[in-house]
């Protein structure tokens, strides 16, 4: 693992008193939501992590509150080493604000979050859904979304399921 | 229990100019059933006569919840849809996705998959890359390239399939190896690819690289400096052409890339005709690891002896009780993770293809996120486009280089 990882994450630590966690040499930092823009700028500016590779959440209902981690990956060019942020966010219908000043690209990554986990981003210039139809119901990727599976007709609820099926009934 | 969003006309307005609603400019719909957009793709042009205002990617025409069936599967299992993802790459998504359980569980991988590993993704690459220029040469009127490039990618596909007895959806690396060693006529095969195909990139370039037609509708097209590339996360081919040296393979290396000779093709211009260039050199470039691969290929096994999270092979079976449990184990629970997540990322023929994968402690993946390099790519298209012709936009998707799978996954 490189020192500079965690020569940087000694220095965030100290600077914004976040957490610092580790697995197999992958270094990541749990920052609070009204923090993630500052620590983005400080770690593209003066610690060269200068691309945001990735950026996903994740949906730990209903085991864990807060119920969803934003994850933002940063990489480093100059250093070539990685650094992961988590975010973690509370509640049905969260809200954090958006990275896309420090780094454009995180516009589609950020709308594909809200269309795939309903968590919005305050400040994003162009908040839609971005791979589900602009009128989808619900957001999939939430552990309480179904996976979508036919359900058993029986002759006690035959007619009530295929109320609910879609297709042209005459 | 969730909220219904309409989407209002007045929430849309901020994506045109203002020119657009004075009536001043033409709003234009163009997909997603376009043979130009390579796959599904829609956009909606804002034209002022034929130059382009401004470019609206409307995206996720192929999504097909990926993601989503992955949580539902075990690990093995989960492995073939992710060839599914970027169809011209699919060995590449294998093994992003074998890199990341390999990490995640600490799993060895014996040298020879190592090596076989290199061998076949490069393959991959070269006829990623022989799909890219027939169709991109197809968009700008050149149909012939299009059949050469086809007959040399065919010979690819069929090293391919005598591998894993499939041309396209190969799922040939498996956790901990490969799935089954490559058979005896392997190795007269590729060698005589490597024969017949550094004269064919000639013959390419014979017909492109000083064809004025070409260079007209290619030089000084979609120009992309090195900072603007570096803002918007653009990586691969595309910034290579903007002169920025960054691959993957060098950076980062993984399979064992650190043991072979090769160059990262730049080029300063940044526009079309750039990453046409880098994109020819790295052919070339992937010749040379195939062939230094191909000689240095060890022999012993293929696959992990790990019985914990790797298959046991048939023979053993009929004679050993040990491993019949763990073949009954794997294929009906499958193997447990920790609950942690690990990022892992190759290059691939477009870009950093990164996988963010979490376990839970149980046989199922928690989260799996798809860092597809067409996706982040896609989105420079409004800012290469921008006072180009029409014409030139047909171009300007093609030398993106996007797989309609990989973006909508």
């Amino acid at each position: 693992m490189s020192e500079h990882v965690l020569e940087t994450a000694k220095s965030i630590q100290g600077r914004f008193g976040v957490e610092s966690r580790e697995f197999r040499g992958d270094v990541s930092l749990v920052v609070p939501p009204d923090q993630i823009v500052q620590v983005c700028q400080t770690l593209r500016d003066e610690f060269g992590f200068n691309l945001l590779a990735g950026q996903t959440a994740v949906d730990y209902w209903p085991a864990q509150e807060p119920r969803f981690h934003v994850i933002y990956q940063l990489y480093s060019m100059p250093h070539s080493v990685r650094i992961g942020l988590r975010v973690p966010v509370n509640g049905n219908a969260p809200s954090l604000p958006t990275v896309e000043t420090v780094f454009p690209n995180a516009n589609w990554l950020e709308r594909e979050i809200w269309d795939m986990f309903g968590i919005r981003f305050a400040g994003h210039s162009d908040m839609r859904r971005i791979l589900m139809p602009y009128d989808w119901e619900g957001h999939p990727l939430r552990k309480d979304y179904p996976l979508g599976y036919e359900e058993v007709q029986y002759t006690f609820n035959y007619d009530e399921i295929d109320g609910r099926k879609h297709y042209a009934k005459e | 229990m969730f909220d219904k969003t309409e989407v209002t006309l007045d929430e849309l307005r901020h994506l045109v100019s203002s020119r657009a609603l004075e009536g001043d400019t033409v709003l234009l719909n163009m997909g997603p059933q376009h043979p130009s957009t390579h796959g599904v793709l829609r956009l909606l042009l804002e034209l002022d006569g034929e130059v382009v205002i401004n470019v609206i990617p409307d995206i996720g025409f192929l999504h097909t919840g990926i993601e989503k069936n992955m949580e539902a599967k075990t690990y093995e299992k989960a492995a073939v849809m992710t060839d599914r993802l970027d169809y011209l790459n699919n060995l590449g998504n294998n093994l992003v996705y074998c890199l990341a359980i390999e990490k995640l569980v600490d799993l060895d991988v014996p040298e020879r998959a190592q090596v076989l590993r290199v061998l076949m993704v490069e393959l991959q690459r070269i006829s990623s890359h022989l799909v890219w220029l027939g169709t991109h040469a197809l968009d700008l009127a050149a149909m012939s390239v299009f059949l050469y490039t086809f007959r040399e990618r065919e010979k690819i596909l069929d090293i391919i399939e005598m591998c894993s007895g499939q041309r396209m959806m190969a799922t040939y690396f498996r956790p901990g190896g490969l799935w089954r060693d490559v058979p005896e006529e392997f190795e007269a095969a590729v060698r005589d690819f490597l024969k017949i195909f550094p004269p064919r990139i000639d013959e390419y370039e014979a017909l492109l690289t000083k064809n004025p037609l070409f260079l007209e509708r290619t030089k000084n097209i979609g120009v992309l400096s090195s900072e603007d590339a570096l803002r918007w996360g653009i990586t691969g081919p595309i910034l290579r052409a903007s002169n920025v040296a960054h691959d993957l393979r060098k950076a980062q290396p993984y399979s064992g890339y650190e043991q072979y000779e090769f160059d990262i093709p730049t080029h300063t211009d940044g526009d079309t005709y750039a990453r046409y260039v880098v994109r020819m050199e790295e052919m070339r470039q992937s010749v040379r690891i195939v062939q230094q691969a191909l000689d240095r290929l060890p022999g012993g096994p293929v696959r992990s002896n790990n019985r914990k999270y790797v298959p046991p092979p048939r023979s053993e079976l009929g004679v050993s009780m040990e491993a019949l449990i763990h073949h009954f184990k794997l294929w009906t629970e499958g193997f447990p993770v920790p609950k942690e997540g690990v990022y892992v990322a190759v290059e691939s023929p477009r870009g950093e293809l990164g996988l963010y994968l979490e376990g839970d402690g149980g046989p199922h993946p928690y989260r799996a996120y798809w860092r597809t390099p067409s996706f982040v790519n896609l989105q420079i298209l409004p800012l290469l486009s921008k006072g180009h012709l029409v014409a030139d936009l047909v171009a300007l998707i093609g030398t993106i280089d996007i797989v309609l799978g990989d973006v909508d996954r």
